[in-house]
């Protein structure tokens, strides 16, 4: 919290910066900025994306603070955005998969919010087109939140002085015309202010610094978009580097446990869905169901076990890693990707694997290159985190 | 409180009767045709291309092509009638190909039926084949339908019998593209002998379907996209008011109508050819509705390939084909004016461009 008005601030100047970065789009976006504090912190990164009908306001943005913050927003009053999403562990909470009201424990591991802003879609299988439509969900998820609906959430906020004056600051509404669209709207706003680039790839990148990785890190780096094959997915543009190309795919992981299972599975799935299943809810609930993915979105072949590319930033304080948390560190994780999207390697490959996930061949000093890599993706304002989370 | 279809979310993609062959309707007939008694549906798996590299190692990508089909198909609800596999399931045509491709079908768990390819065919002339699936062309009545399954990769005897120092060699000069010494398709005397006496215990009314691996029409030479006695195959079938050919071979889509004879093909779930003529530069044949296929993106093994699910409607076949990676193609019969077209790329405008470049 004590760094969350910098952050402010930088959001604030970024969002300032916005309609200049749109007309000059196809040249280098943040690099650019006049703006040195700002400069900084967004290298590596395009301009934040604001909708049009949501912009970024400071006090829009302090509301959503609070909001995210707030643990009243629960059934037993112990939950709230923060305890999964925790300011002091780069927004996660470092589980392999989230914790809600009572203790309950749900299906898939918590993604950061640092940088979601640049994502196309939300949650681990893009079921909800942004962050508005995100933040709405988790308060009345019957493992996370547990509210029975938003009425409840809206009644806390009503008896709360602080928040109506807020809330007719920034959206001019009083306690009746406020709804759940508003609390979303200010999340999210708070959301797209917690953005970080500036890591040591970056300026090894972006700013030609060449003393900014290390010589192992420079082999990661050669192996990530070569013989590991890694870029394909987690993308690196010429002039900004997301790490994730917003697609979904299937790379062996939670539904290889449940390979027989998924022809039953599925007819079940989709007959609970045509008869108004809710998705939110079913995937959250069901651990198995939680296992196809994209699928529960799309209904597509393609999407069964297919889950979003997450961005690779931050990622040595994110641990434990995939959709379910189910590897613990960075070198379980590339080791899976050598086995060709089995962990163990004696286990069966997945019918529906990606296409894209095939064995590397890469050796184990290889495999600790790719590693060290992973680890120049920190931001510097959230180096300290890293350091706990090390020990 | 989460209502899937909320307009809010149109993004998500909701199942509909053209997105058959990519979503997993629950009810696939009665979405696509209003009276469904008489219709029915079956799966096309093809080219398969299972490689052996050596002892029990084969080369992954074909391996996985075949089990990801299998799999789809076996989650389709209800079950199709059938499952056809259309040739090329080996190679080189080996046993331990033929043996290990059996396999990953038998994970199939149900009734398939196997058109010859020539990889299939030019090692031992089809001997082990016919072990493991049986003859090498035959008919069957299905609802109504009749189906022919025929051999369209036999050649010149001269060629097949008397060329080639081994068996191995044989089969190595017919599996080449573009090969001087190779040698056109055929369906052969015997089996148009066959043919004929086949077709006349069938009323002209029947609908009829035929199997070949080769497109029984004339398209390309270079790459065998041809069967050398396909006007003759033609003739025997012009009698009739409804007949299909389906045949695997090409690794594209393409449709085409001569006469009272609609021509679908099937995908293969090996790799993608690439259109002959944008690879060629040269003259070549190609059905003029055909639409050329998306460059297929390298990075996804499975881009372009895939498997198809085969409607059979008042005799008539609509093809809905899933492409892994790929845009989802559907081609069906058209009532009107008569011949298949592309549900989606019928109009000149909306056709998708074709590949220029490599």
């Amino acid at each position: 919290m004590q760094y969350s008005w910098l952050i402010l601030m930088a959001a604030c100047l970024s969002a300032q910066a916005q309609g200049l970065d749109q007309a000059r789009q196809d040249t280098k976006p943040a690099a650019q900025n006049s703006i040195s504090v700002a400069d900084d912190k967004l290298l590596g990164l395009p301009p934040v994306p604001v909708p049009a009908d949501n912009p970024q306001t400071p006090a829009k943005i302090a509301l959503g603070d609070r909001l995210f913050h707030d643990k009243r927003f629960s059934v037993d009053g112990t939950v709230s955005c923060a305890k999964c999403h925790d300011d002091n562990k780069a927004f996660t909470d470092n589980l392999p998969v989230s914790v809600g009201h009572h203790g309950l424990t749900g299906t898939r591991n918590a993604p950061t919010v640092l940088n979601s802003a640049f994502s196309k879609s939300q949650f681990w299988d893009g079921r909800e087109p942004d962050l508005e439509g995100q933040s709405k969900q988790p308060f009345i998820n019957p493992v996370e939140g547990g509210l029975a609906n938003h009425q409840a959430l809206l009644d806390i906020i009503r008896s709360d002085a602080t928040y109506l004056s807020a809330f007719k600051e920034v959206f001019a509404v009083n306690d009746k015309l406020l709804s759940i669209e508003h609390v979303a709207k200010a999340i999210a706003s708070y959301e797209r202010t917690l953005i970080s680039g500036d890591s040591a790839f970056d300026r090894y990148y972006f700013k030609g610094d060449g003393s900014a990785l290390n010589d192992q890190q420079q082999r990661g780096f050669k192996l990530f978009v070569g013989q590991g094959r890694c870029v394909s997915c987690h993308v690196i543009e010429q002039n900004q580097a997301l790490f994730s190309d917003s697609r979904f795919h299937n790379v062996g992981i939670g539904i290889t446990a449940i390979q027989a299972e998924v022809p039953p599975l599925i007819v079940a799935f989709l007959a609970a869905k045509q008869k108004g299943g809710d998705v939110d809810k079913i995937v959250l609930t069901d651990k198995k169901s939680s296992e196809l993915g994209r699928f529960a979105v799309t209904s597509a072949m393609t999407d069964i076990g297919a889950f979003k590319t997450p961005t690779l930033r931050n990622i040595e304080l994110t641990a434990p890693y995939m959709h379910d948390g189910s590897l613990k560190t960075l070198k379980e994780v590339v080791i899976h990707y050598n086995n060709g999207g089995v962990t163990p390697a004696s286990a069966k490959v997945n019918d529906f694997l990606s296409g894209g996930i095939r064995p590397l061949n890469l050796t184990d000093a290889q495999l600790d290159d790719l590693v060290a890599f992973l680890q120049a993706l920190t931001s510097p304002q959230y180096a300290k985190t890293s350091a706990a989370v090390a020990h | 409180m989460h209502p899937i279809n909320n307009s809010r979310r149109n993004f998500i993609k909701n199942s509909g009767a053209l997105a058959l062959g990519a979503t997993l309707p629950l009810s696939l007939v009665e979405l696509a045709f209003a009276d469904s008694s008489q219709n029915f549906s079956f799966a096309y798996i093809s080219d398969a291309h299972i490689q052996q590299i050596k002892g029990s190692r084969f080369v992954r990508n074909w391996d996985r092509g075949l089990i990801r089909a299998v799999a789809e198909t076996n989650l389709l609800t209800p079950k199709p009638d059938f499952v056809m596999f259309g040739g090329d399931l080996a190679q080189l045509g080996s046993k331990p190909e033929l043996d290990h491709g059996a396999e990953i079908m038998s994970a199939l768990g149900q009734k398939v039926r196997y058109v010859m390819g020539e990889h299939d065919y030019y090692l031992d002339l089809g001997e082990y084949w016919e072990k493991l699936f049986g003859p090498q062309f035959y008919s069957f009545e299905h609802k109504g339908v009749h189906f022919i399954v025929l051999n369209s990769i036999r050649t010149y005897d001269e060629w097949t019998f008397h060329r080639w120092p081994s068996n191995e060699q044989r089969m190595l000069e017919m599996a080449g593209l573009d090969n001087p010494n190779s040698s056109p398709f055929m369906v052969g005397e015997e089996q148009r002998k066959w043919l004929k006496s086949d077709l006349d215990k069938v009323a002209k009314t029947t609908p009829i379907v035929v199997f070949s691996h080769s497109p029984l029409q004339k398209i390309y030479k270079g790459w065998n996209f041809w069967t050398e006695d396909a006007e003759q195959i033609q003739a025997l079938l012009k009698p009739f008011n409804k007949v299909s050919v389906i045949y695997g071979h090409v690794h594209q889509i393409q449709y085409n109508q001569i006469g009272n004879i609609s021509f679908n093909s099937v995908m293969s779930t090996a790799w993608p050819w690439p259109y002959p003529t944008a690879y060629a530069q040269a003259e070549q044949y190609l059905p003029k509705l055909t639409v050329p296929m998306n460059r297929a993106d390298p990075f996804f093994e499975r881009d372009a390939t895939g498997w198809q699910l085969i409607n059979l409607a008042d005799g008539h076949v609509d093809l809905d084909y899933t492409l892994y990676n790929n845009t989802e193609r559907s081609v069906a019969f058209n009532a009107k004016t008569k011949r298949p077209e592309d549900k989606a790329y019928q109009a000149e405008t909306s056709r998708i461009p074709p590949q220029s470049h490599y």
